[in-house]
């Protein structure tokens, strides 16, 4: 390459790098916008309202006033029983939803990376239909498929000599499950089969010159080698799980022990169309925000530690 | 393979000391596990399979019957055949409604995949392509964005849209589901893995602009992450029910699980709208089953990544 050439093409990379700049900002401008303008703005605002009661005028008959109260929403919200129960009926669905669904996920997807599975592809694409389906959906199915005389789930339910009680606390929180199990089992079974497929081939060839049966390989090398996966999914789910609202919304029709209040989502819901409290919907809505995103950032940074 | 799907987490996982052998030829073990096991495996995935697909199965038949079969019968026999009828019922009830919301549908989830697809795909060439002053900076201005579900801003939003008057209208749905901060993240991955700097480089040594070289040079090469975005954007979307629900009250602007939603409602009082709520939902899934079937190469390879944010 000759002198003049480089120089030439030095040039032009300088020229471009300081076009860059202004590209950079046509480029980045439609995304940046549109997040202020969508996320922050509205979380801005909701931090302002938060600092205002709503108070009924005298005799009801002007409105209302808005009036400042500085941080009272948010100490009414850390004391209110119905906001906090939000959380620990999520802890209580997580702890019996996230094993049962991660330990199916993670079971089939290793039935399925066994070498004696036929049709893999059927069966994939089979396992990721739940997925495709919206949750609202899903839970109007259920609903349909938990309904004595309607559904044949429950004659067979009901054969055993056990009684269909949908408003007890264990018949809200299994038929819950069972719709969210149903939604997203497949996907994590997908998530770990891709995963299993990355497990070097030399390790599971030395297992079994070794002697270890393919079960044994399965659980003691393949679901080990794959850990770093499930447990970013596991955390995933919980995050997922927080966020609650379109599944026991529909339920709690049929699912009696099911409050209009039942999770952190619905709370806020019926805080601000129910009761037209948007000062406390504000303050609720970015305590909420604020607990998820600490949660996201604990799990990205355990998820990244994990993958290191 | 895609070069995201190779991450899942199996680098730092120390190889496992082998268990001592228990002297015997693998080979025999093979046979002898032989047909059995493999009838037994697939017998459990079949099991698995006959979970994930029974509800839809339920669904489809529940769609011929008419009302007082879909309470009289069986769920899953069929009874007098009756899915014309409640297709021309769905279509045409309250001035064909129905198809309107499904327009909806396409709008917001379509489009707006595609508007964020396009959105997120220039932001991250340009955090891939570009030098500019501040930029990780900004990319870690996205990347705390990615903590924050849209789910928790959506009551924030209302608020905001209320007080600005923008309740009950399309871009009120449309618009605030476009900036994905994750789409952006794994549109910079893309970009980095699939477009080499040198060929952008090249590009502008001859002479073409920088938009030009994004559009025709670039985004054909990453043409897989941008079907695999478009599908988990589309996805999300479509999944979105908290979003139209406290944004819209006016039934033409509904996507149609809004539309479904709100049927279920009145089955209480009038059972007559359970057979538009069965017949609504199937014939909601199905063109997104097809979309699904159809681009399912680009899902199974980028569900790895998706899932890894």
């Amino acid at each position: 390459m000759t002198g003049a050439t480089t120089t030439a093409r030095s040039t032009v990379i300088r020229r471009s790098r300081r076009r860059s700049g202004k590209h950079a900002f046509l480029f980045l401008a439609p995304f940046f916008v549109l997040f202020l303008a969508f996320t922050i703005a509205p979380i801005v605002y909701s931090g302002f309202l938060s600092l205002f009661t709503q108070k009924s005028s005298g005799l009801g008959l002007g409105g209302t006033a808005r009036v400042f109260s500085g941080l009272a929403n948010y100490a009414r919200a850390l004391q209110d029983q119905a906001f906090l129960a939000g959380f620990v009926n999520i802890a209580v669905y997580c702890l019996f939803y996230i094993p049962v669904m991660i330990g199916l996920s993670l079971v089939v997807a290793l039935l399925l990376d066994s070498a004696a599975a036929r049709a893999k592809s059927f069966f994939r694409l089979a396992f990721y239909m739940p997925n495709i389906v919206p949750g609202l959906i899903a839970a109007v199915i259920w609903v349909y498929l938990y309904t004595p005389g309607v559904s044949p789930l429950v004659d067979v339910f009901e054969s055993t000599g056990a009684g269909w009680d949908m408003g007890s606390h264990l018949a809200a929180l299994l038929s819950l499950s069972n719709i969210t199990i149903w939604l997203h089992t497949g996907y994590n079974v997908i998530l770990f089969y891709a995963a299993l497929q990355a497990v070097p081939q030399e390790v599971l060839e030395a297992a079994t010159v070794d002697g270890a049966g393919p079960i044994r390989t399965a659980f003691a090398i393949k679901a080990r080698m794959i850990m770093g996966a499930v447990s970013v999914a596991t955390l995933f789910t919980v995050v997922g799980a927080m966020q609650l609202f379109a599944e026991p919304l529909l339920l709690k029709s049929r699912a009696t022990s099911i409050d209009s209040t039942w999770t952190p989502n619905m709370f806020i819901y019926q805080t601000a169309f129910d009761k037209h409290d948007f000062g406390y919907a504000a303050a609720t809505a970015l305590i909420f925000a604020v607990f998820i995103g600490a949660l996201s950032w604990g799990v990205t940074k355990f998820g990244s530690k994990v993958e290191s | 393979m895609s070069p995201l799907t190779t991450q899942p987490a199996t680098t730092g996982t120390p190889a496992l000391p082998a268990p001592l052998p228990p002297a015997g030829a693998p080979k025999r073990r093979q046979t002898r596990s032989g047909w059995s096991s493999k009838l037994a495996v697939n017998i459990m995935l079949g099991l698995f399979c006959l979970y994930t697909l029974l509800p839809l199965t339920w669904l489809i038949v529940a769609s011929t019957k008419n009302t007082s079969d879909l309470y009289g019968t069986s769920g899953f026999s069929f009874a007098e055949f009756n899915l014309i009828e409640n297709l021309i019922q769905l279509f045409t009830w309250e001035n064909g409604t129905f198809l309107r919301w499904m327009a909806n549908t396409a709008a917001y989830a379509g489009l707006g995949a595609c508007a964020s697809v396009a959105v997120s795909f220039l932001a991250g060439h340009a955090f891939d392509k570009f030098d500019f002053p501040g930029k990780e900076r900004w990319f870690g201005f996205v990347l705390v964005g990615v903590l924050v579900p849209a789910a928790v801003t959506t009551m924030p939003l209302y608020l905001l849209a209320s007080n600005l008057g923008l309740v009950n209208n399309f871009w009120g749905v449309f618009l605030p589901q476009i900036a994905s901060p994750f789409g952006v993240y794994l549109a910079r991955m893309f970009s980095a893995s699939y477009v080499p700097k040198e060929i952008i480089e090249a590009a502008r040594l001859d002479g073409a602009g920088e938009f030009r070289a994004f559009l025709t040079i670039a985004a054909p090469l990453m043409k897989p992450g941008i079907v695999t975005l478009f599908l988990m954007t589309f996805s999300a979307i479509w999944n979105n029910f908290f979003l139209p629900l406290v944004m819209l009250s006016d039934t033409n602007l509904f996507p149609a699980a809004l539309g479904i939603y709100s049927w279920h409602g009145r089955t209480l009082a009038d059972p007559e709208y359970a057979q538009l709520v069965v017949t609504g939902a199937l014939v909601t899934i199905i063109p997104v089953i097809i979309l699904f079937i159809s681009l399912q190469r680009f899902w199974k390879a980028g569900i790895g990544s998706g899932a890894l944010k």
